[in-house]
């Protein structure tokens, strides 16, 4: 008998193969495979898997697998499945600045956040991930530092200070007016060689998930695309850094060990915005570029402004969907009006596309595109099955419908029953004030 | 010209379900297909060769199985297709997939060099969108990243339009250089005839890890910094709470949008901002 491998449960990620002391595991067709003629039922791999995919065969291998029963113990615990617990915030609250521990034992410290100018606007992500930043820096008692990478950046650095940044490490250069990987990866490769920071982040934009493998693959480092939730492991130190797979089936936390730095991109709007505060100062770091024009290889022709409405519908952060309940296209404008103040995007079911109400690229649902918003507004939808294999990974649903058994009531995390003529535009008065409110504040 | 597309094959995620009683992934019955993204870029390096000349060859990192996906690729009209397959390379990060390419890559380029490389954006088994940047810096090749549109490809540049979130931009690399595509960039074909039946009959080159000259630690589990060390099914739903808006709809209204900000689904600052794009 040897370990027995539930394929259900397997997420092929390999963990078990590195770990079996005698090469009985093997990834075939992205499942753990067991040879059972080398399988001396250590249950080592038991341990290690995340998915909880692997069990030693009743009453196999007495003395061995006593040994490891401790560490079974904890491994369990470990894989509880149940989401991942607030840890981060709750640590970074409770513990206090402490000497620097630095994971892996070496010289490597500090969270950096590069912060994305582009066409004279921050994106908003980076403030986030200052504000995210402070916390994994309180948690692993060390700096957090912004980098800003472009041409003419002196109204940024303030701000980045005002956002909580310690240091602010400046390459400002003609060369990088507009955003092109070479000489972007270049000036940010340099920086982290030089200063060896322990974490470096970017927002999950078009611009980070373009530099960041190419920077990570220059520092020959791990680099985690797309995550939702960041925390520090309190006792390695290391960065936990959780994302959706399996086109969000599944939530991953993967960390990166032994490299540094610890790269991760991070979804724009999941973090909250910290808090601004005017005339905070810190350290200036400015450095040269190493690059000239003649060696970038990439030149910017133009810029064609969006139409950024069905641009990036499956990267949308805020989606306002209409179904057939909105009765015709020129209604169409009440959606609208609820969607400019969120700053979202509109989209529908295959019923309004039908209707020649919206085009086919704003169409959601198994034959359209499928999306994980952070907020979806379902308006006259009915949660055809079609709609909701496209929508209901969304991180939050709300659903106006004046059908109570509508089946869209069933993914929704707060759904009206009520008239959408009267309940959008009460909506979006009501955001419209707090959010001027906000503003304002 | 000559074009070379990576393609992987993918189980079609959108088949993929977790199992409500159990909490795990059902994997039974998921067909496999070709990473949708490389779909496009494969149709973008045939249009191309149609219009310039030249020959596509693919290139596909997987399990043996993985030939059905290259087969299928020969005949929408590539002429060449190599599978690189080996226990080595199981578990391979985004890191060490971008190195196994390359190296593979390489060597093509040795005997018949490569003017123009094309990847997917992503694939949507990992959606990390890091192997193509990853090839492009190990092969010293500048790199446009979510082309939607290839414009022109003339005296050594190659001009696209990109993808960005404030809208297109139009940029320019110089070749040898490498895409990464969007599903935008243009319509898939369907095969013809002709090249099914050569499809049918070509075996695609069958690489493994000792026929290149691999540095073995940067292969597989051990060249991958990264590793899962957690899976958990993500929030369930609620389920949800249901308002009555139909004689106060005005009320209820404001409570929803009461609870998206005490829940902070809903922030002041970059929505504000947002909105006035
Ligand atoms: C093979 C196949 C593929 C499909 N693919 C897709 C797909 O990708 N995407 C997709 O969306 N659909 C798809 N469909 C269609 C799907 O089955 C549904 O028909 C469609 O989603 C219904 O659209 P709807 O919700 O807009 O319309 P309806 O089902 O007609 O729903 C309209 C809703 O509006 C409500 N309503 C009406 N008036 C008001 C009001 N004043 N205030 C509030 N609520 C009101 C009604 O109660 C009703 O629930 C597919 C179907 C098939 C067979
Ligand atoms: S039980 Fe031990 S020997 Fe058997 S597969 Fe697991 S690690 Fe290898
Ligand atoms: S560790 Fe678990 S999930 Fe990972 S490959 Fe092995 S059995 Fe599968």
């Amino acid at each position: 008998m040897s370990v027995v491998v539930d394929k259900a449960k397997c997420i092929g990620c390999g963990a078990c193969v590195v770990e079996c002391p005698v090469e009985a595991l093997d990834l075939v067709d992205g499942l753990a495979t067991v040879d059972p003629n080398k399988c001396t039922n250590c249950g080592s791999c038991v341990t290690v898997c995340p998915a909880n995919a692997l069990s030693l065969p009743e009453g196999a291998g007495s003395s061995a697998t006593k040994n490891s029963d401790a560490e079974k113990g904890e491994a369990k615990e470990f894989n509880k499945s149940e989401p991942l617990p607030d840890s981060v915030k709750d640590y970074a609250k409770t513990s206090k600045k402490k000497e620097p521990v630095v994971a892996g034992g070496d010289v490597w410290s500090g969270v950096w956040v590069i912060i994305e100018y582009k066409h004279g606007e921050v994106a908003p992500v980076s403030w986030e991930l200052l504000g995210e930043g402070r916390k994994l820096a309180d948690a692993i008692g060390c700096d957090l530092c912004g980098v800003i990478v472009g041409q003419d950046l002196d109204p940024v650095i303030s701000e980045a200070f005002a956002y909580g940044a310690e240091k602010v490490y400046v390459v400002d250069d003609p060369v990088l007016k507009y955003f092109r990987t070479e000489p972007y990866a270049e000036a940010i490769t340099d920086l982290i060689r030089k200063y060896q920071p322990e974490i470096v982040l970017m927002g999950a934009t078009a611009m980070g998930r373009d530099v960041f493998p190419a920077v990570a693959t220059r520092m020959q480092t791990g680099l985690t695309a797309d995550c939702t939730v960041l925390s520090i492991d309190p006792e390695t130190k290391l960065l936990l850094q959780t994302r959706p797979a399996f086109g969000g089936n599944i939530m991953a936390t993967i960390q990166c060990k032994k490299r540094r730095p610890q790269m991760a991109t991070v979804r724009p709007r999941v973090m909250a915005m910290p808090e601004r505060v005017e005339g905070r100062q810190g350290e200036i770091i400015r450095e040269e570029l190493g690059i000239s024009e003649d060696e970038v290889r990439t030149k910017v022709v133009e810029f064609i402004k969006g139409d950024a409405k069905s641009i990036f519908l499956d990267k949308a952060e805020i989606i306002v969907a209409v179904g057939l309940g909105i009765g015709s296209k020129k209604n169409i404008e009440i959606a609208q009006e609820l969607a400019d103040v969120l700053g979202g995007t509109i989209a529908g079911t295959r019923g309004a596309v039908e209707a020649g109400w919206l085009s086919h690229d704003q169409q959601v649902g198994q034959t359209g595109v499928t999306v994980r918003p952070k907020v979806y507004i379902a308006l006259g939808i009915s949660g055809a099955i079609q709609h909701l294999v496209g929508m209901e990974t969304s991180d939050f649903i709300i659903a106006v419908n004046n059908d109570p058994d509508a089946g869209i009531f069933r993914v929704a995390n707060y759904g009206i029953v009520g008239d959408l003529f009267q309940v959008v535009p009460a909506m979006t008065q009501e955001f419209k004030k707090r959010l001027q409110h906000g503003v304002a504040k | 010209m000559h074009f070379l597309v990576c393609l992987k094959q993918v189980p079609d995620t959108s088949e993929v379900r977790i199992d409500p009683a159990t909490n795990t992934l059902m994997r039974e019955g998921v067909p496999s297909i070709i990473n949708p993204y490389d779909a496009h870029a494969l149709e973008e390096a045939i249009r191309l060769k149609e219009k310039v000349g030249g020959k596509v060859t693919i290139i596909s990192m997987g399990p043996p199985q993985a030939k059905e996906a290259l087969k299928k690729a020969m005949s929408f009209g590539a002429d060449r297709a190599i599978l690189l397959s080996d226990r080595a390379f199981a578990g391979s990060d985004s890191l060490a997939t971008a190195y196994v390419l390359t190296v593979a890559i390489q060597k093509v380029h040795e005997s018949d060099p490569v003017d123009l490389v094309f990847t997917g954006k992503e694939a949507i088994d990992g959606d990390t969108a890091q192997t193509g940047p990853g090839i492009a810096q190990r092969l010293g090749f500048p790199q446009l990243t979510y082309a939607i549109k290839v414009r022109d490809l003339n005296d050594g540049w190659v001009t696209v339009e990109r993808k960005t979130e404030a809208g297109r931009e139009v940029a320019k690399a110089m070749l040898p250089a490498l895409i990464t595509v969007e599903k935008e960039l243009n319509e898939l074909r369907y095969a013809s005839l002709p090249n099914m039946m050569k499809a049918a009959k070509y075996e695609p080159e069958y690489w493994e890890a000792k026929s290149l000259p691999y540095d073995t630690t940067q292969l597989g589990l051990k060249g991958s910094p990264t590793s899962v060390v957690r899976i958990f099914p993500p929030p369930a739903r609620s389920g949800g709470d249901k308002i009555d808006g139909m004689k106060d709809p005005q009320g209820a209204a404001a409570m929803v949008v009461e609870k998206m900000f005490q829940q902070n689904i809903i922030m002041t600052h970059p929505l504000a901002k947002g909105g006035k794009h």
